[in-house]
């Protein structure tokens, strides 16, 4: 078994980047809006099916579908915002949870209904290749993930820092009031946040698809982790979300090496209620 | 003036009005249809494999029409009422009140074993008979319902037979295959699966070297495919769904774990030809234990034709779909009634032997065809072959699989 620690605690950072990946997105919304997106697994499905029908109807690969589903994506957020949630929610945070769950319902049966449960695999060439580290066999993709987390979430950061518009979305966060009186337009920075949020989960599907399946319901099968990404790594913090996806993976890996696959998710959530006991604010979370 | 009418003119009238108003009724009799219902899941998780089996009970009574109908009613036709259970229990069951308002006589279903639990317990309530296309469950025939009848095998005989042609496989080959890992989803399928191979294997002679269990869904395979490696077993016996055994394949194949042989019962993937067109890579040399027909028939060949010519999968689905609803016409035929309980007294009697599955005779024993049997597949490019028992096979059994270059 002893061998199998350095290829697990691997697999377990390549998984984790991808729920990093997931919850990027979640946090970003998160932190500035506020809301508790229930939607983002429906998008994430959605996402995958978009980069999966560009792949198989048009052959484009899936990294290469990057530059096209994010700014699909980025405007399907922004409209869902500035469209649906923004003027049905009327401020309340409780009507903003019920409108993502409804278009969550929505979306997922609208797939159900247009592409069936059926399951769907892209078969990429490099599906198969693999990258040996330290004598573990790592998928390709996954690596790729990993390298790609990596990348994103200082970029994030730094476009939420040093950007104006970066400074825009982190003044609304503070100070809303404070924010429209000095000139910025509210409305539009809000729908500019969950349409980067948005943007996010689709290049965490572009990343995902050469390593796995989808169905109308697989945006559930990463949604819950994402959520324990966000509060482990402290609501609204990029880094923190890095990490947290990081340690998870790893976490779940090692517990299911040790512990049974079936047992092996009960870490995550251990490592969860622990944060929640210990840190309430998560690794790099601000105390509120 | 006056007309005399006489007792054999009285006759000769009476007779003729009543032929003339008797004569649209015989005629509606000779052409109207005979209903046949079909519950399937048509939407909801299931929907695939409803939409499937409703395609191949669709495809019976197209052939069965074309083929002049029930012969013994007046070459009636087969009218299907398809009715939605919605991948749901309920659902399922309130279909059966569908079928009965409609006229049905029998109906075939329901794909899971939970629906068709469901839809045969409403149906018992009013002497309908379902002939059971997939029902793997024990509980199907259990029960003692006598509206019930399981065409195809269940779980305990796919296990037996399973384990047997592996046996006669491995003896083949020299008994090359001495260990194996167990690989099942830890629900009552995978489960009750692996128990009953972690004590029927050692009879074989082959040592249950690991046995792993998992959650569905299991977002990573790494882990299982590297611990599958270090116990170096020759065999791969896995129990899970579809997206599960995609994501296993791909691990193990990834993992370079070298098996003799993959080898399902029940699979979820290795008899889908959908896993073998979008996984064709690790997909070969995949075999299965499951539902599947007998190639080497005309009507099977027949039917492999229309599917392809409706650009459908041809799924096992599709294929007992379509045997039940031959069965359902050959009690028609022989009962010469559509009254709900001629049908189930003919169906009990039935001995039914020209369908399109490789059984024998049928014969329903407690509402179980104890003449069915699962077979072996292997996937082989990119086809689907039938290989174990050999009289029915279309293609040799490849076992053990050669060593990857």
């Amino acid at each position: 078994m002893s061998s199998l620690i350095i290829p697990a605690v691997l697999s377990g950072l390549m998984m984790g980047a991808v729920y990093a990946l997931v919850a990027l997105g979640l946090t970003l919304i998160y932190g500035v809006l506020h809301i508790i997106n229930f939607a983002h697994g429906s998008l994430l499905m959605l996402a995958l099916y978009a980069a999966y029908f560009l792949w198989y109807h048009l052959g484009i690969d899936p990294y290469l579908a990057i530059p096209i589903v994010l700014p699909v994506f980025f405007a399907l957020g922004y409209a869902l915002q500035r469209g649906l949630i923004a003027p049905m929610s009327s401020g309340s945070e409780q009507n903003v949870l019920l409108i993502t769950l409804a278009v969550s319902m929505i979306v997922d049966n609208l797939a159900l209904y247009f592409w069936t449960s059926n399951t769907r695999t892209a078969d990429i060439a490099y599906a198969y290749d693999t990258v040996e580290v330290l004598g573990a066999f790592l998928p390709l993709g996954r690596v790729i993930a990993f390298c790609a987390a990596l990348a994103v979430a200082p970029l994030l950061w730094c476009f939420m820092a040093y950007t104006r518009t970066g400074s825009a979305i982190r003044a609304v966060a503070i100070e809303k009031r404070g924010a429209e009186l000095v000139g910025i337009d509210v409305n539009h920075t809000y729908a500019v946040c969950f349409g980067i949020g948005t943007a996010c989960v689709a290049l965490a599907a572009c990343l995902l698809l050469p390593t796995f399946y989808i169905t109308p319901q697989v945006g559930y099968t990463f949604v819950l982790v994402a959520f324990t990404t966000v509060v482990l790594g402290g609501m609204g913090s990029l880094p923190g979300a890095l990490i947290a996806g990081l340690l998870l993976g790893v976490i779940e890996s090692l517990c299911g090496l040790f512990l049974g696959e079936s047992l092996g998710q009960i870490g995550i959530f251990l490592a969860f209620i622990l944060i929640l006991l210990f840190k309430p604010s998560g690794l790099l979370g601000r105390a509120r | 003036m006056t007309y005399k009418i006489d007792r054999r003119d009285l006759l000769k009238v009476s007779g003729a009005m009543v032929a003339g108003l008797a004569a649209p009724t015989i005629l509606r009799a000779q052409t109207s249809t005979i209903k046949v219902g079909v519950i399937e899941p048509l939407t909801g998780n299931l929907a695939y494999n409803g939409t499937q089996s409703a395609a191949g009970a669709k495809f019976a009574a197209e052939a069965i029409n074309a083929a002049g109908g029930i012969k013994s009613m007046g070459g009636r036709k087969i009218e299907l009422v398809i009715v939605d259970a919605q991948s749901r229990p309920e659902s399922a069951a309130a279909g059966v009140d569908t079928l009965v308002q409609a006229g049905a006589c029998a109906f075939t279903g329901a794909t899971a074993s939970a629906l068709g639990l469901a839809s045969s317990q409403a149906a018992a309530k009013y002497n309908l008979a379902q002939v059971f296309s997939i029902g793997t469950a024990e509980t199907v025939v259990s029960r003692g319902l006598p509206n019930v009848f399981r065409f195809t095998p269940g779980v305990n005989k796919c296990t037996s037979v399973a384990l047997e042609n592996l046996k006669l496989l491995n003896q083949g080959a020299g008994n090359v295959v001495k260990t194996a890992a167990i690989v099942h989803e830890d629900g009552p399928f995978g489960s009750n699966m692996a128990k009953i191979l972690a004590e029927q294997l050692p009879k074989q002679g082959i040592e249950v070297v690991e046995t792993i269990s998992h959650p569905t869904p299991q977002r990573d395979f790494s882990n299982i495919a590297l611990r599958v490696k270090a116990s170096k077993a020759d065999i791969l016996i896995p129990s899970n769904y579809l997206n599960e055994y995609t994501l296993m394949a791909r691990a193990l194949n990834q993992q370079r774990v070298e098996l003799k042989a993959i080898y399902s019962i029940l699979g979820g993937a290795a008899s889908n030809i959908k896993f073998v067109r979008e996984n064709n890579e690790v997909a070969q040399y995949v075999m299965d234990c499951n539902h599947w027909y007998d190639p080497t028939k005309d009507e099977s060949k027949a039917l492999a034709a229309k599917v392809a010519e409706a650009k459908l999968d041809m799924t096992y689905d599709i294929m007992v779909s379509y045997a039940t609803i031959q069965v359902i016409a050959d009690a028609l035929e022989r009962g010469a009634s559509d009254d709900r309980q001629k049908m189930i007294e003919a169906l009990a009697a039935s001995t039914f032997d020209k369908s399109i599955m490789p059984y024998g005779a049928t014969k329903f024993v407690n509402g179980d065809n104890v003449n069915s049997q699962p077979v072996n597949t292997q996937i082989r490019g990119d086809k689907i072959e039938l290989v174990f028992p050999k009289q029915y096979a279309s293609a040799e059994a490849v076992f053990p699989i050669p060593a990857k270059k």
